[in-house]
């Protein structure tokens, strides 16, 4: 693309970008930090995490603070006006996956006495590895300005929730089983429901790159697969 | 101002016309029109069409034509010796430069207001009397003053200005002048308004007092603005026109042009990449 007469609005455009793929890096460490903690039940790494979201609410104001800025100064059109507004759009769908990983990490302190978790931890790596991916696939299509990988991301996502669905079935197994598992399956639940809010907000980006490059938002409903709201528990039958 | 484009004959003059399914009935309808001054090419091939009760903005950098086409709707460029004018222009469907139409019959049914307040040198009062006197629009006095309060009205200076019509308009400061010269223009009962540049003489508080009125005219007139305030285009008018070296590049809803404009030329010059 052509460059504005007036430099500084390029710069300041791009200063934008740049923020915002700093913070999206930021995201992606809390999100995976968090589930190695999980994993590990390695409380250091867990409680830093919690920490560290911190830094991710502050570039999201700062993000806010240059847009606004920008469109009080520049009076932007067009793609310019498209960028700022994607660029507040996208801050606040990082923030929150920040927030979502800052809780899954509280999750990690709280179940790392339990023991019984393992194997169900094993459907949540998967999941989460998932979730990862998607977050880095649409924040590279963000920087590249790639729509094509942007709709690949927004069409994956129904994995993420057939995946929390079948965990929130499993976890719900445990549960019945034996009481004394309510404790973990409750928070690995929860982790499990952050994941997949996770994988919501990279769809959130993906259709935000979508109305950044088309000038239109995208109309069409995205394909779901979260049956876990319609799933009722099975308690199983007795004889008496 | 007079935005006499020097462009050497370019490629396509094709126009990107997004169309609006709300659009009013059209008022004024252009159809191939080409200008010349002497041999220089000022406007190529420019066919729009402007609806009634609207706003139409038209923008482009200095040159692009855009004044020199506004100035086609009512004639204004005949009094340019060197000027000529191809094509057709139509008013209600009539071409208004029919040899048979009378130009000063057609200037009061398209009135004018310039960049620069240009208030006759005469009372407030006279002023404003002074087209409907002319047009025979009015008889007795009594008619007249009722003119003279009702165009102060539409164009919101009759509070400021009802205890002294007898003061000379050019007392008025720029604002109101170009308040006056528009209730000038809609004391004829006029289809269409002109505007060219209107508030860039003015500051910003007379500027959106201006735009207000736009606002509120647009109920009963074909307003055409020509502007180099894009913001000023995005605010007030429903449709905007892009003009670039003498082409019609691209006309649609406002909306449409200032977020998500179809032509590379439109988007450039909006986002203020060239110009």
């Amino acid at each position: 693309m052509t460059e504005h007469i007036v430099t500084s609005y390029d710069d300041e455009l791009k200063a934008l970008a740049v923020k915002l793929t700093h913070m999206g890096g930021h995201a992606e460490k809390l999100l995976n930090d968090s589930i190695v903690a999980l994993q590990t039940h390695d409380q250091d790494l867990a409680v830093r995490t919690i920490e560290a979201d911190e830094i991710v609410d502050r570039l999201e104001e700062e993000v806010e603070e240059q847009a606004i800025l920008m469109i009080a100064k520049r009076q932007p059109m067009a793609v310019d006006l498209r960028e700022i507004v994607a660029a507040i759009k996208i801050s606040s769908d990082l923030e929150r996956i920040g927030d979502m990983a800052k809780n899954i990490a509280k999750r990690a302190v709280a179940v790392q006495s339990e023991t019984g978790a393992q194997k169900s931890i094993v459907g949540i790596d998967h999941m989460s590895r998932l979730a990862a991916m998607q977050l880095k696939d649409v924040l590279d299509a963000y920087s590249q300005r790639d729509l094509e990988k942007a709709m690949l991301v927004w069409n994956r996502d129904s994995e993420l929730d057939s995946m929390y669905t079948s965990i929130f079935r499993e976890l719900l197994t445990y549960m019945m089983e034996d009481p004394r598992n309510i404790t973990f399956s409750t928070h690995l639940l929860f982790a499990a429901k952050n994941i997949e809010r996770v994988g919501d907000h990279a769809t959130n980006i993906a259709e935000t790159i979508y109305y950044l490059t088309k000038g239109e938002p995208l109309r069409e409903q995205r394909p779901k697969d979260d049956a876990s709201s319609f799933t009722s528990a099975d308690f199983p039958q007795t004889d008496d | 101002m007079n935005d006499a484009a020097t462009a050497e004959k370019p490629v396509s003059t094709s126009t990107i016309i997004i169309d609006d399914p709300n659009m009013n009935p059209i008022r004024v309808a252009a159809k191939n029109t080409r200008v010349f001054y002497g041999q220089k090419q000022a406007l190529f091939d420019v066919s729009i069409d402007i609806p009634e009760r609207s706003v139409t903005a038209f923008i482009g950098p200095s040159g692009c034509g855009k004044s020199t086409f506004l100035r086609c709707i009512n004639r204004m460029n005949d009094t340019i010796d060197s000027c000529r004018v191809e094509g057709e222009i139509t008013l209600d469907g009539r071409d208004i430069y029919d040899s048979s139409l009378d130009v000063v019959e057609l200037r009061a049914r398209v009135g004018m207001v310039f960049q620069k307040p240009n208030p006759f040198p005469k009372s407030i009062y006279e002023n404003v009397s002074y087209g409907p006197k002319i047009h025979g629009l009015a008889r007795g006095k009594a008619e007249i003053d009722a003119i003279v309060e009702s165009s102060l009205r539409k164009a919101g200076l009759w509070e400021e200005v009802k205890d002294r019509l007898d003061d000379p308009g050019t007392g008025l400061s720029g604002g109101q002048q170009q308040r006056l010269c528009i209730a000038r223009a809609i004391a004829v009962s006029p289809e269409v308004i002109l505007m060219d540049e209107p508030c860039s003489a003015l500051d910003p508080i007379a500027t959106a007092k201006v735009e207000e009125l736009i606002d509120e005219l647009k109920e009963n007139y074909c307003i055409i603005i020509v502007t180099h305030s894009m913001q000023q285009a995005a605010r007030v008018s429903q449709r905007t026109a892009f003009f670039h070296l003498g082409i019609l590049v691209e006309v649609g809803p406002t909306e449409h042009i200032f977020t998500n404009p179809k032509d590379q030329r439109t988007h450039d010059y909006i986002t203020g990449r060239f110009g």
